[in-house]
């Protein structure tokens, strides 16, 4: 210990230049550690796929080892999807996801647009407004809002989640396009108005396809922020075909003391897996959307 | 016409409009109405008449309401702490040299991604009293005798709800600081390990003040999320046993939607206020030193 070499070796394995590191060093210090972490954030996944798979006999049993399955079966499946209103669950969660997302996306790239570049008197208050926006938790709005979506008389419709998602979907959308409409140089912009194109041809022509992977950010993030909402949907929906699938899940699928957790897992399965694909395809516009947010 | 629509004070208002309608109809509104019912008797289907701060006074001589700020304050200060440190961990493993790291920084955040509600239907059959796989694994290594009853004693029930909420928000606060940890020049680290530095003291004195605006930023929305969480508690126990994991925003709900009584709830979710506006206002200071640190104006 204490030579040069031996103290330079150690000192450049931190970051970037680990391969330096010793193999065994390497396992105990990165790899064991790494694969205690993976382990345990994907083994309730594991743990919901062979759930879903068991058959009830096989759920209660005691014998055998519980990891693995010896029969498996898609009957909890068939349950959810012949036996309960499951499909119309899914299909009110893509129509208020997708709705709601489109209607924020559109909203917020005029409100960024208009914050960051047409810079009107008051943008900038009106950017800090729409940051607190963004902090502001839906468990402190849900009671007055319910009062106000019984006034207006959305109460158990689509609408009611339609209309209310935006609170949360609009001030994180915004925020994140400011920061992408502020990457892109105002020449573009100069050089078009001296053309004689109008604010809307900029916006449409040059500002929008500039920032195509930011509205992609934007609209995966609020995507699943819509589907993974449950305090609105709990509040203000209450029949059961109206309702989405994290709160169908949760209220419709336990009845009384017996818990079905063939079907709850399958559910449950079923109802991540529509984010879990569109996350798979679109990680670093999810990764950039979520970092952004906190960056800027 | 024509020149209305090219001045940019007139086309800034009505860019903003759409946004600012829904906001202010849907967020700022309910925000000044939920206020307000805090202060009023309101039930559901009855308009309130103002009582000044009698809910406020009933929720402070309210055990379980006592109970809930104890449960929400210790919820949120040892899932965050928890969350920070082993969210480093990870950011700074994930930070390594490793192979398939675009993967692997994918399959990390699952958790997050995943709906609450359904991840936490995992770990209420992880958490069940018969039937439980942990139960099941440590009776098998000699560790226990008997099945742990994670949800129906009030500790249990508090540190296994805790390590649920730790599980979804490790991700999201790793994942952050390692975006924060890529933007860390090698140089630094090479300039340090030159002139003899640690690792340790390499972590300490470039990693950790470089990181810091970014930490601060992190964690105030961790601790937000925490703090006002709602559907993990809500999915596991409902508030019980005992009321003993009741958060304030579990039983806001409790009183307001299936107990009627908006008024009170209004009031127990207005008292949430304050503690968020603190944790705001430390952001604010967390981004005004960033700022500072960019050598940035401010």
């Amino acid at each position: 210990m204490g030579t040069a070499t031996e103290r330079r070796e150690e000192a450049v394995s931190h970051e970037g230049m680990s391969y330096l590191d010793s193999i065994p060093r390497r396992v105990a210090t990165t790899y064991l550690p790494l694969a205690v972490f993976l382990f345990v954030l994907l083994f309730p996944f594991y743990w919901m796929v062979m759930t879903s798979i068991k058959s009830n006999a096989e759920l209660i049993s005691r014998e055998g080892n519980p990891f693995w399955v010896i029969a498996p079966t898609l009957e909890h499946f068939r349950h959810l999807i012949m036996d309960t209103d499951y499909p119309s669950w899914m299909w009110n969660t893509v129509v208020v996801s997708v709705v709601s997302t489109f209607t924020s996306l559109a909203a917020s790239v005029f409100a960024a647009y208009a914050i960051e570049r047409l810079r009107f008197r008051g943008s900038k208050q009106v950017g800090l407004a729409i940051f607190l926006a963004y902090l502001v938790p839906p468990s402190i709005l849900f009671i007055p809002l319910a009062a106000i979506v019984f006034k207006l008389g959305l109460f158990d419709t689509r609408w009611a989640l339609i209309l209310t998602y935006p609170t949360f979907l609009i001030p994180f959308c915004t925020w994140l396009l400011m920061g992408y409409f502020r990457s892109i140089p105002f020449e573009l912009e100069e050089c078009a108005l001296i053309d004689g194109a109008t604010r809307w041809q900029i916006l449409v022509k040059i500002i929008l396809p500039l920032a195509v992977p930011g509205l992609i950010s934007a609209g995966i993030f609020a995507f699943t922020l819509s589907w993974n909402e449950f305090i609105y949907a709990l509040t203000f929906i209450s029949s059961s075909e109206v309702k989405t699938v994290p709160i169908a899940v949760v209220t419709e699928l336990v009845e009384g003391d017996v818990y079905h957790w063939g079907p709850l897992m399958a559910g449950a399965l079923l109802g991540s897996l529509p984010v879990a694909v569109m996350y798979s395809f679109f990680v670093e516009y999810y990764v950039s959307g979520m970092t952004g947010a906190v960056k800027e | 016409m024509k020149s209305l629509l090219n001045n940019r004070h007139f086309l800034g208002l009505l860019f903003m409009l759409p946004a600012a309608a829904l906001l202010l109809v849907f967020l700022t509104y309910p925000l000044g109405l939920g206020t307000w019912l805090g202060f009023t008797d309101a039930k559901i289907g009855r308009a309130g008449h103002w009582i000044g701060i009698s809910n406020f006074q009933y929720l402070a001589g309210d055990s379980v309401a006592r109970l809930s700020l104890f449960n929400t304050l210790f919820y949120t200060v040892v899932a965050s702490v928890l969350k920070f440190a082993l969210g480093l961990w990870l950011a700074l493993l994930l930070n390594r040299n490793l192979p398939f790291k675009s993967f692997f920084r994918a399959v990390v955040l699952l958790p997050f991604i995943v709906p609450t509600a359904l991840s936490a239907i995992a770990f209420w059959w992880i958490y069940d009293a018969q039937f439980s796989v942990v139960s099941w694994a440590l009776v098998k290594m000699g560790l226990i005798h008997r099945y742990i009853d994670f949800l129906g004693d009030p500790w249990n029930a508090r540190l296994s709800t805790i390590a649920a909420n730790i599980w979804r928000g490790v991700p999201f606060v790793a994942i952050c600081l390692l975006a924060g940890l890529q933007t860390i020049s090698p140089s630094l680290y090479e300039a340090a390990a030159l002139d003899g530095a640690t690792p340790w003291q390499r972590f300490r004195f470039v990693t950790l003040p470089l990181l810091t605006p970014i930490i601060a930023v992190v964690m105030t929305f961790s601790v937000l999320f925490t703090f006002t969480d709602f559907q993990l508690i809500y999915v596991l126990t409902r508030g019980g046993p005992l009321n003993a994991t009741h958060l304030m925003a579990t039983l806001s709900f409790q009183r307001a939607i299936p107990g009627g009584s908006l008024g009170e709830g209004a009031a127990l979710a207005t008292s949430m206020i304050p503690f968020l506006l603190a944790a705001i206002l430390f952001s604010y200071f967390g981004l005004q030193r960033r700022k500072w640190q960019q050598g940035g104006r401010d």
